[in-house]
């Protein structure tokens, strides 16, 4: 079956550069029930688990012919070779310059996940005699991303997990992070607004140092970026945009039809870009973002709803220092308070859009005001640190307990001032069904995007890259064509379990905390609960959130 | 580990007195070595016998249009076995039709060969092109699904089959990518390039040996065609119950993985009895491994386990 896909917006204009600026939304209610069926949809269809296992079980017995794609933004003539220099949409027009350049891999989209791959490859002894293209239309990249160490922290913040951590180390970036503001946190309280419980960890309970590190965004970029400026693999930075892609199909020999050679390589993609630039890559790898052009082209199919919620984020200032991060949920969603270092922290407050908009409009006093209000006493009471009475229920539980700071509630640190302007964005899940087809994969926000409640997102984003840069060092080891499918999908078998995994815990989250209704709340309270004093599930749960990879419960 | 097998292999010499002739099923099928000379002449793929007057200069470029035609002396191979390979040679390398078993098993055989051969030859495995400077020759290449990747780790692959339809394939496939079109592809037989004292650093001969009618003379060919201290790479399928089983009933009448007929159970051999007859060639096996199939992951592992698909590295004693 070979179909071809014309975009017929193949334009597009306003595309946001890796996370940045606020992305148009279709909102729709939010049903519990019919989301709670989506939610199970999610697990049961689609190309996720159970049909990927029956499938692979299917696939490895019977025989599926694979499916040859034509992608392309310019007319699919019936003769394959034809589509390039065909009749052209828009403005693409033909390949400007003399010789098409050739690269093994191709990253569109130079935020942190695609620079993050880019690093990890060069870093393989094996991988590092690759050639690599990024694509980003981002001046920064070229230029380089300017941080001025007395400017307040930038909103834009990302949790990164101690597995994540110790990738950047491996890759070399981390000694360009350390010179920029970054903050370790140790402890962690989440509670929610019934008072019934709460939970505390510390980076004790797991014998570790801290629990994360809060980096602003442009600060792993610009790390990433001096990482693989530094780094000696062969690289070229295209500034502008993706606007077509095509595969040649089939077997073709220059022999057969005196077409130039060029064109007749049947194992390379051929990429377009705005300003007229062609080139060809062997792979191409999609991590630019949650409105991913290289899904689209690719016609890659996504699973997914948006949020009735939009998160307000911004930077606040305390009188001291804040080590811990602390969650509070409230019946409209989650409040998320994470040390970014010096006085500052982060705040990451989910509600719906109605109020975030009267959140962000209203003035800066008011607002640090309703902040504090969230925080303390707002929509409940707090927890008080046992429940039914002194924890006799729980102290044989005790008797092994592990210690979380003296393991008593605390409210959190008061926030004086606002640091920094109200942004606004829309939330929503999306997974792509597959995230690999011939020649091109998907690794970050472009194969999955996440509520923001734990601070996973960008971390399954970097699992991806490094997974995704250490099949590729597979495959040479092994002299095969990186863009060959059976390879890719090692990859997608080894990241899609654990982020649906991941992806259903939050949403799971999500959903068990937006309903306000009284067995539940006590449902809640008790897996709180659990969770802060069954130490061996605590202690599963904090190495699951830190990446290590084992589902709690089942490892 | 793998050093008791090769222990147990090592040690059949010694424990058989006399020089035993394989199985008796397998020296049923010499008789037939006779047969197929005289139908090889006629064999649909391949131009007429006579085609070529003289050996082709070893030194020619293989390439296609240089080829005069192929040489129609056969004299280890069945024609029943070459009328089917060709029956499917369109199918090479499309990786889910009927060679998806090759592909998939191999990553996981030139896992085995780069090892090996780093190992061996002393070369750096960490480096991206590790067999540079090597002369490696695949016999019975078939679409090229072995040479494109040794190709791509450095080496200068000669890949020769005797089915004239699979050399065009290969052929067509590697020039596809440049780095690969530098494999020199031969429709010939490993007779004919011993008679054109070809030399190798390598020999690799995979899947290959179950379709031949003289084990011991092929892999006298294929000891001829080394160097000394050179290495030799010979994968198969084990004589067992086991492979019986798995190999052909469950892959090709229960899964369809290959066409009915492929493999025929008396051909197989098992490991001491290839390390015997390669022993035989003045080569010493040094590594055994077996393959393992996972039908959840769909992947091939290296395993100790030979009891079905087995590959063994050795290398041919110094004069």
């Amino acid at each position: 079956m070979r179909f071809s896909r014309c975009a017929g917006t193949s334009v597009r204009s306003n595309r946001c550069p890796a996370g940045a600026g606020p992305f148009r939304m279709s909102p729709f209610p939010v049903d519990f029930r019919a989301s709670l069926g989506r939610g199970l949809a999610l697990i049961l269809s689609c190309g996720s688990r159970r049909r990927f296992i029956a499938k692979s079980l299917a696939a490895n017995l019977g025989g599926q012919r694979v499916r040859s794609r034509c992608l392309c933004g310019a007319a699919a003539a019936a003769g394959a070779s034809s589509s390039i220099r065909g009749p052209n949409h828009g403005q693409e027009g033909q390949c400007s310059g003399t010789g098409v350049a050739q690269y093994d891999v191709a990253v569109v989209g130079g935020g942190m996940v695609g620079m993050a791959l880019a690093c990890s490859l060069a870093s393989m002894p094996l991988t590092k005699n690759l050639n690599i293209a990024i694509i980003d239309s981002n001046p920064a990249l070229v230029n380089g991303i300017r941080i001025n160490k007395e400017d307040p922290p930038d909103p834009r913040v990302s949790t990164i997990t101690p597995a994540t951590i110790s990738m950047f180390r491996d890759i070399g970036a981390w000694q360009y992070l350390q010179q920029y503001r970054h903050a370790y946190f140790d402890k962690m309280q989440v509670w929610d607004y019934t008072g019934l419980g709460y939970t505390r960890y510390h980076a004790r309970d797991v014998d570790k140092d801290s629990l994360g590190c809060v980096v602003e965004n442009k600060v792993l970029q610009s790390s990433l970026l001096l990482c693989i400026q530094n780094a000696d693999i062969q690289k070229k930075i295209f500034p502008s945009r993706l606007v077509s892609m095509s595969l040649n199909p089939g077997l073709k020999s220059k022999r057969m039809d005196g077409i130039s050679p060029e064109i007749s390589r049947g194992d390379l993609t051929k990429l377009q870009l705005n300003d007229g630039t062609c080139l060809y890559a062997k792979l191409v790898v999609g991590a630019d973002g949650s409105k991913s052009q290289v899904r689209e082209l690719a016609g890659f199919k996504t699973t997914g709803w948006n949020y009735s919620q939009n998160a307000i984020i911004c930077t606040v200032e305390h009188a001291s220092e804040n080590r811990c991060a602390w969650q509070r949920f409230l019946p409209a969603g989650p409040i998320a308070l994470l040390p970014v270092g010096d006085n500052f922290s982060n705040i990451v407050w989910t509600m719906n859009p109605k109020e975030a908009l009267d959140q962000k409009s209203m003035t800066e006093a008011d607002f640090v005001k309703t902040v504090n209000h969230a925080l303390d006493h707002g929509f409940g009471p707090h927890p008080t640190s046992s429940l039914l009475g002194n924890g006799n229920f729980f102290s044989w539980f005790r008797a092994g307990v592990v210690t979380s700071g003296n393991g008593g509630f605390e409210i959190p640190p008061k926030v004086l001032k606002l640091a920094s302007e109200r942004m606004v964005f829309p939330l929503s899940l999306r997974h792509a069904n597959d995230y690999v087809s011939k020649h091109v994969a998907l690794i970050g926000d472009a194969a999955h995007t996440v509520h923001p409640l734990a601070g996973q997102g960008v971390n399954l984003g970097f699992g991806d890259a490094f997974a995704l840069s250490r099949v590729i060092g597979e495959a040479i080891a092994v002299g095969m064509d990186i863009g060959e499918v059976s390879l890719l999908k090692k990859y997608e078998a080894e990241r899609k379990p654990a982020n649906i995994a991941m992806m259903a815990i939050l949403d799971g989250f999500q959903k068990a905390y937006s309903v306000d209704f009284g067995p539940l709340n006590i449902l809640r309270a008790a897996g709180l609960h659990a969770a802060n004093y069954i130490s061996p599930l605590k202690r599963s749960i904090i190495s699951y959130a830190s990446g290590e990879q084992r589902l709690p419960l089942f490892s | 580990m793998a050093s008791k097998l090769l222990s147990r292999v090592r040690a059949v010499p010694a424990r058989l007195g006399y020089p035993r002739p394989f199985s008796p099923t397998l020296a049923a099928f010499a008789p037939s070595r006779l047969l197929s000379d005289a139908a090889a002449a006629g064999a649909g793929d391949s131009p007429p016998a006579s085609a070529s007057p003289a050996p082709r200069p070893s030194g020619s470029s293989g390439k296609l249009e240089h080829n005069a035609g192929c040489s129609s002396v056969r004299s280890s191979l069945k024609d029943s076995e070459l009328a089917k390979f060709s029956a499917i040679a369109d199918t090479w390398w499309d990786s889910e039709g009927p060679f998806k078993p090759l592909h998939r098993m191999n990553p996981t055989r030139l896992a085995f060969i780069r090892s090996t051969l780093c190992r061996h030859f002393g070369k750096d495995p960490s480096s991206a092109r590790p067999f540079e400077g090597l002369k490696v020759v695949d016999v019975g290449c078939g679409g090229g699904i072995l040479s494109e990747p040794l190709a791509r780790m450095g080496a200068s692959v000669t890949g020769v089959d005797a089915v004239d339809k699979n050399i065009k394939i290969a052929s067509i496939h590697a020039d596809l990518d440049p780095v690969t079109s530098t494999i020199e592809y031969c429709c010939t037989t490993a007779e004919k390039l011993v008679e054109e004292q070809r030399k190798f650093d390598a020999v690799i001969s995979l899947e290959v040996i179950e379709h031949v009618a003289d084990p011991a003379e092929f892999c006298k060919s294929l000891a001829a065609l080394t160097i000394p201290e050179g290495a030799i790479v010979i994968s198969t399928i084990n004589r067992s119950m086991r492979a019986y089983a798995t190999a052909i009933v469950a892959a090709e009448y229960l899964l369809r993985w290959l066409p009915k007929g492929t493999h025929q159970w008396s051909s197989f051999l098992t490991p001491e009895e290839l390390a015997l007859i390669l022993q035989r060639s003045s080569i010493s096996v040094k590594e055994m491994a077996g393959f393992v199939y996972n039908p959840l992951t769909g992947r091939w592992s290296l395993s100790d386990d030979v009891g079905v698909n087995f590959i063994a590295f050795g290398t041919k004693n110094s004069q």
